[in-house]
Order: C-alpha cells, then structure tokens, then sequence
C-alpha cells in the first residue's frame, strides 16, 4: 500500500487555480521528484499535504488515515515533516536548539516537569540534547562542533538549508518533503547534497518528496518524476520517460512557432 | 564664519529642551529638590542637562562606525560651548517672548516664578546673561569632555554619577547609615548633599574607580564565564541573596514600602515577560489578571465581602485565586488564540478594560462592591504574626518569596521544552506549527502561567493595602508593566527586575510614588521619554536576553560574523580551485 495516497486534490486561490484534480501516490522507501515550472503549484501541493492550506476536495491518505484538513502540528505528528523553499529556520535560536525544537511533538514534558525539575524531565532534556546532536552528525562537520551554539542566523546559505533539513528530520517523519533543496547552493555543495539525500533513504529510511529544479539533481536521486503545469499533472515516469515527453518540453519551453495551426 | 553643522543642529535643540522643561513647570518643581546644598538643586541639573548632553554630541560630530572614533579632534570645548551659548540665548529668548504675555490660561507654568528660578533669582536682565554664560560653560564642559583622554572621561562620568546617586538616594542612605553624626555630615539640614561631603564621594569614585577598574573588569568576565553551577557562580548568587535579606532590615518603612511597590511590579513584570518576552504575545490587558488575584483574595479573605465572605485565611484564599486566575487566562485566551501581533495588542486591551468595567457595573456591584470596593481584606498570617501593609519592613519578605517563586518558574521555563516552542512560535508562528508544535497549547500555557503569577501579585497587593478599587486596575497599570520589561529588556529576568527599580522604585509607579516624589507630576512624561529613547537607541532593553539582542542587532552580529571569517572564505575558495 502507498504511504501516501492523493486523490483529486483541489486548490483555488482566488481565481487561481493552483492544483486541479492532482493524484498522488509514493511507496515506502521511495523518493519521488516534483517538477514543473514557476507558479506550477509545487510549493501549494507541499502546502496542502503539509496543512498549511487545506484542500477544496480531494482526499489525503497518510499511511491509512485521512490527513486533509487537518492542522500542520497535527500532520507533522503523524509523520510527514517538511522544508521550505525560502529556508525558515528560527534564526535567533542556535543551531542545536533549532533541532531540539524539532523534537517538540515527540517528547511530553510540560511546564510541571520543568518547574519541578523531575527526573523525567531532565532524562527528556539529555535525550533531547543527544538526539539533535545526533542528527547534527548526520552532515559531518558542516554542522558540528563549534556551530552548534552558534545562532542560526549566521549560517551560511547552505548550512541554513542543511540545518533546516536536520529540524525537520528531529520531528521522526516517515515521509520528508524537501522544496528545492539545493537552491542557491554551488556545484560542489549541490552533489554533497543529492549524496546526502540518497542517505536519507538508505541509513534512515526515509520516504523522500523533492521539489527541484535542478535536473542533475532530479536525475540522480529519483525513482520518479512527476511533472505539475498550472495545477495538473501533466507526466508522472522515470527520469528518462519524462525528459524526452512533449507535454513536459513545451510545459518549461512553450509550444513551437505555428504548433497552434495543427 | 561658517557654524559647525553639528552646533547648528543640536544648539537650538538644546535650548527648546530647555525651553520645555521651563514651559511645563519641570524646572521648577525639580528646584525643590536640593542635590548639593546650597549650590546646586535637581531643578538646575534638568536645566543645564541639555547644553550639556547636546555639547558633547555636537564635539562628538558624524559617527562614523566603520572607523575608529577619532577622539581628540580639536576644538570639541568650542563647540560644545557655541551649543551651550545657542541654547542659552534660545532660553533667553523664550523667556523675554513669553515675559509680556499672560498665559496662565493655557500654561499656567509660564510665569513669574519660572522666570525667576531660570534667572537665578537676580532678575530678568541680569540672570539672563548669567543663564546664558553658565549654560556656555556647562556646553563648553560638555564638549571638552569629549575631547578629554579616557581616564579623564570615565572619571568625571563616575565621580558624577556617584554623586547623584548619593544625592538621589539620601532616603536610602541615610536610613542606612542612620547615625546621626554621619548623616549630619553628608547631609545638609534641609536635604541634599553637603558641598563638602559631594566633593569628597567625587574624589573618591574618581580614585578608586581608577584604581580598581581594571580589577573589576577582570572579576565580571570572570563571573561571566563562570559555568552555572561552579562554585564562583554559587557563592555571587548566595551574596545576593543575603544582601537581598539584609537590606528591609537597613532601610526604613518608606523605602519599604517602595521596595514592596517594585517587587510587586517585578512580578507582574515577570509574569507579562513570559507572555510577552518569551511567547511573543502581546498582551496590553494583564491588569486583568492582576485585578483577579486583588478582587479574588478580597472577596475570599474579607468579612465584609458584600455577599460571599467567607473570611478564609490569605494561605488557603491563594491556591484557589490561582485557580481563578488560570481559568481567567484561559477565558482571555481561547478567543485570541487564532490572532497575531497588532490584532491581539487590541484585543487584549479591550478584555483589560472589560474586566475593569465589569467591576464597575450594576451587575457585579452585589458581589464585588462596584465603585465602594472591598474593605477590611486583612493581612497574610505567618505564624503567630499577622503582616500588613502596615508593617512594610516584613511584608517586603514575603513579595520577594513570590518573586523568587516567579524568577524561578520563568527561568526553568525559558530552557525546558516549553520554552523552546515558545521561542519558535516568537520567531515564525507557521514554521513552529509545521515542525510539530500545537500553537494552541503553548499559547494557553503561556497565558496561563502569565496569569498565575499576576494573581500572585494581586493577592500579595490585596492584602498589602488592605482594600480593593477597581481604579487600581486601569490600563495605565498595563502599560506601565510592559514598559518596565521593554525598558529592562524583554525575555531577561534580571532586566525586570533592573527595569522594574528604576521605574517603579525611582519614578514611581502609576498609582504609586517613587524615591523621587518630585517626579510625580512629570512621570508619564519622563516614562515615554525614556521609551522613546529605549526604542532607539537600545530596543533589546537594558539586560537583555541573549536570544532577543541577538533579534535586534542580528544584522551587525552577521555582519561581524562574516568580517571575521573573511579569510576562512578564501581558503574555501582557493580550496575548491584546487580540487
């Protein structure tokens, strides 16, 4: 069964319709590539899967439970975690704390627990601590060590995006959505980062969603592509399949001059 | 010649300030206040303040933040003195134009007697040069001390700075020393230092201070970068404890009572600073909490509650105030929860006034007195004793219980897991909710915890004064306590409590005097004046937290970030062209 089951899913905004009937569906250990050009809905579709926008219609199946509707903590709970295409981090918390955070919806300690100091508590804390310390060592040294008290605010670009993949992956999802990972990053941090996602997979067993409009990148890490223009998805198939499909070239390129007449 | 454009600038801003402080009556009332008798009144120092302040700003000219401050550019006495001769004559100016005119109609401070003082009591004509040469030293003096080398600089701020300190606090002082002998000396008759004694605490704050800076600046980084928990840490926080002990019993029943006032203000600080500081909420209605732990423990205490009294003792009237007060802050919160920034300033401010009106009203008048109040709430029996409003010198221990209480309960929550998803619902309201955090929650805990605190306060005050109004809880209370934390520096709990001494216990609160009863009349205004200045020059507060001074100044702290491992870049460069 797919961890993830999307049918018909409908979004307007205003007179814009920003995702028109999409269907959907992603296996378990699967890493699945969302393309299309600007203003395709890409960023709406990780939107209203993630709950930050709730669909008009259409259904959301999450690993046998309907999803649409439901608010973002509460999805983040059930296990799909996610970034942002303009990397939110909270910038004035430090690195560390910023994946500590991360952990909120799967730890249980309240106020009690910290006015009273209770075992529990500290117990709670040291995990949380190790973990995202843990998850930190996941990029090697990009953020190890010294950054970790440093506020995130003074990342680089591309630790930022690292961090804020290593916030989302403190929330223990089943399902990650990653939106243009590598954007603004270099050549050579670009291939560190498709290798690393390939790790997602393989030492964390993640299910990964990945919006990106770097195809080098779409090329190695995916098992699917599938294309969205205005809204609909036009093409869904291997890398291969997709790059040479007509819909998908005149959907990035435009119809050739006279097309129309035909 | 041409004027200096700094001394155009800042020469008739000083004198309008003077003109100000003239026109509203300031100088005046100030001049009651004797500093260094007989030479030297607070009146004249709010005078001669401005010249100055501006002289030393016109010497200082363009900042220049990329550079290192030129320091000794010549000529920094003469223009502080054109600033100071500028102002003067702006003053003088003002007087002789406002002199013909009767307009006690509509600044009834414009008179006579204002010409007076401003004259030095010699007389329009005369005391008009006077103002105007004075003000040309003090401007003068202003500007020279810009120029002046570093020793000098912080020696002359320190010996300054000590002697108004010990003319500011002389209730304080003397209640502490309190040999008469002493104080004699120090003291003249009709308060205010005496001159010698003022010249001996400058000579003193100047040598020591010069003396022992360099030691004392290693001993505060070294008690920075103390780890909590070392011994160091421990036995600075065990002598301010113990300082905290001794001195009600050092100072007299005024001091006290204004110690009660701003512990009180500390705690409601304490409380706002959580909904505020930490979560990010801004909430302009918190008298509302604070009035149900006042109205809650009068009703619950005393006998003439006018129709439930059960007369219950303070101790057991608190457990169920609290209760009251978290239903409260569920009750202010469910309907906000959904409501960000400006929206929720609003309505908040509107629940703060309904509580207050609802007090008030026809209504509620049965249970809670409407406009009479509530008499008689007796005080918080300790053993045997029963402590008052009237014995401030105990009282004062058991509000600083209930700070520490909240001190302790704000810190363990600001570095637990509530606190860190309170920070990131502060900084990104939709991130935090999509990472896993259940906005609802945090905010009602964080409204909720606020509340308890508050009605903390309002059962300590209740019992303090003894009776309830509801004119004790009007918005003005509001606004004064998110001043003090705004002020002391948001999300810091030292900042509150900085904040809340220098407001409440100098200026004095907003129904209450401070050590400065000359200031009354003015509060408000120097209160939005230090706001305005805050706001400006120091948004973080004065002991900020670490995470909100780094919200205010994260540009430059990038910014120096990355001047700093320019040369780390490089290598990355050089390493990338290599591979």
């Amino acid at each position: 069964m797919a961890l993830l089951d999307i049918r018909d899913l409908q979004k307007q905004f205003g007179g814009v319709q920003a995702l028109d009937g999409v269907d959907f569906h992603i296996d378990e250990g699967e890493i699945v590539s969302v393309i299309g050009p600007n203003g395709a809905g890409k960023t709406s579709f990780f939107n209203v899967i993630s709950g930050m926008f709730a669909p008009d219609s259409g259904t959301i199946v999450f690993d046998g439970d309907h999803v649409a509707g439901h608010l973002p903590n509460e999805i983040t709970e059930r296990g799909i975690a996610r970034t942002f295409q303009n990397v939110r981090l909270f910038p004035n918390l430090t690195v560390l704390e910023n994946v500590m955070v991360g952990q909120h919806c799967r730890t249980d300690q309240g106020m009690w627990g910290a006015i009273l100091q209770t075992k529990k508590q500290k117990a709670e804390e040291a995990r949380i601590e190790e973990n995202a310390k843990e998850i930190l060592s996941f990029f090697g040294t990009r953020l190890a060590g010294y950054r970790h008290d440093q506020p995130a605010f003074v990342l680089s670009y591309a630790n930022r995006r690292r961090l804020e993949i290593a916030r989302a992956m403190a929330t223990e999802p089943k399902l990650l959505l990653l939106d243009e990972p590598t954007a603004g990053m270099n050549p050579r941090e670009t291939i560190e980062l498709t290798e690393l996602i390939g790790k997602l997979r393989s030492e964390r067993g993640l299910t990964v969603v990945i919006i990106e409009h770097d195809m080098k990148v779409v090329r190695d890490v995916s098992d699917r592509v599938v294309v969205l223009d205005h809204g609909v998805k036009i093409a869904e198939g291997d890398y291969e399949t997709i790059s040479t499909n007509d819909d998908v070239i005149e959907a990035y390129l435009g119809r050739p001059q006279g097309a129309d007449d035909e | 010649m041409s004027i200096d454009r700094y001394v155009r600038k800042w020469g008739p801003v000083a004198g309008l300030v003077m003109s100000f402080m003239a026109a509203i009556g300031m100088i005046r009332s100030f001049d009651g206040r004797m500093m260094i008798n007989p030479v030297l009144s607070l009146g004249y120092i709010a005078l001669l303040l401005p010249p100055a302040v501006f002289g030393y700003l016109a010497a200082r000219g363009e900042v220049n933040v990329l550079e290192e401050q030129e320091r000794d550019v010549p000529g920094g006495a003469v223009k502080g003195a054109m600033v100071g001769l500028i102002a003067g004559l702006v003053t003088v100016v003002f007087m002789l134009v406002t002199a013909p005119f009767d307009l006690s109609g509509f600044f009834p401070n414009i008179n006579d007697a204002m010409v007076d003082v401003m004259t030095f009591h010699q007389g329009l004509g005369l005391g008009s040069l006077i103002l105007i040469a004075v003000s040309t030293a003090v401007g003068a003096m202003g500007g020279a001390l810009h120029g002046a080398s570093e020793v000098v600089r912080a020696g002359v701020l320190r010996s300054l700075g000590w002697v108004m300190l010990f003319a500011l606090f002389e209730l304080v002082v003397t209640d502490i020393i309190d040999v008469r002998a002493i104080v004699r000396f120090i003291y003249a008759a009709g308060g205010g230092l005496q001159l010698w004694s003022a010249l001996i605490i400058a000579a003193l704050a100047w040598w020591l201070g010069g003396r022992y800076a360099g030691r004392r600046a290693e001993f505060s980084d070294m008690a920075k970068a103390s780890e909590a928990g070392s011994r160091l840490r421990y036995s600075l926080i065990g002598i301010g404890i113990l300082l905290l002990i001794i001195l009600p019993m050092l100072v007299g029943g005024i001091v006290n009572e204004l110690l009660i006032n701003v512990a009180l203000f500390i705690l409601m600080g304490l409380g706002l600073n959580i909904v505020v500081g930490q979560a990010g909420l801004l909430d302009l209605g918190y008298v509302a909490f604070f009035a149900v732990g006042a109205y809650g423990t009068a009703v619950l205490t005393s006998p003439l509650s006018p129709t439930f009294a059960p007369a219950l003792n303070w101790w057991l009237a608190l457990p169920i105030v609290m209760i009251f007060a978290a239903i409260a802050g569920v009750l202010v919160g469910t309907p906000v929860i959904r409501m960000r920034g400006d929206y929720l300033a609003i309505v908040t401010l509107g629940f703060g006034e309904i509580v207050r009106l609802l007090l008030l009203s026809d209504w509620l008048t049965p249970y809670f007195g409407g406009a009479q109040g509530i008499t008689r709430i007796p005080g918080i029996t300790v053993g045997p004793l029963t402590i008052s409003g009237t014995s401030p010198e105990l009282f004062i221990y058991l509000t600083m219980i209930f700070v520490a209480i909240a001190a302790y309960i704000s810190y363990r929550a600001q570095n637990s897991r509530v606190g860190r998803a309170w920070a990131a619902m502060r900084e990104d309201e939709d991130v935090a909710e999509a990472i896993g955090i259940s906005t609802v929650k945090a905010k009602l805990v964080a409204f909720v915890t606020g509340a308890i605190i508050a009605s903390f306060a309002g059962a300590l005050f209740s019992a303090k004064v003894g009776t309830v109004f509801t004119n004790s809880f009007d918005v003005l209370v509001s606004i004064i306590i998110l001043v003090v934390v705004i002020v002391g520096g948001m999300g810091s709990i030292r900042g509150v409590a900085l904040g809340a001494l220098m407001l409440i216990g100098i200026l004095g609160g907003p129904k209450s005097q401070g050590l400065l009863t000359e200031f009354a009349e003015f509060k408000l205004l120097i209160y939005g004046a230090i706001l305005v200045f805050m706001m400006l020059k120091r948004p973080e507060g004065l002991l900020p937290s670490v995470r909100r001074s780094r919200e205010l100044h994260g540009a430059e702290a990038e910014q120096d970030a990355w001047l700093d491992r320019r040369g780390d870049f490089v290598d990355e460069d050089a390493e990338e062209a290599i591979t």
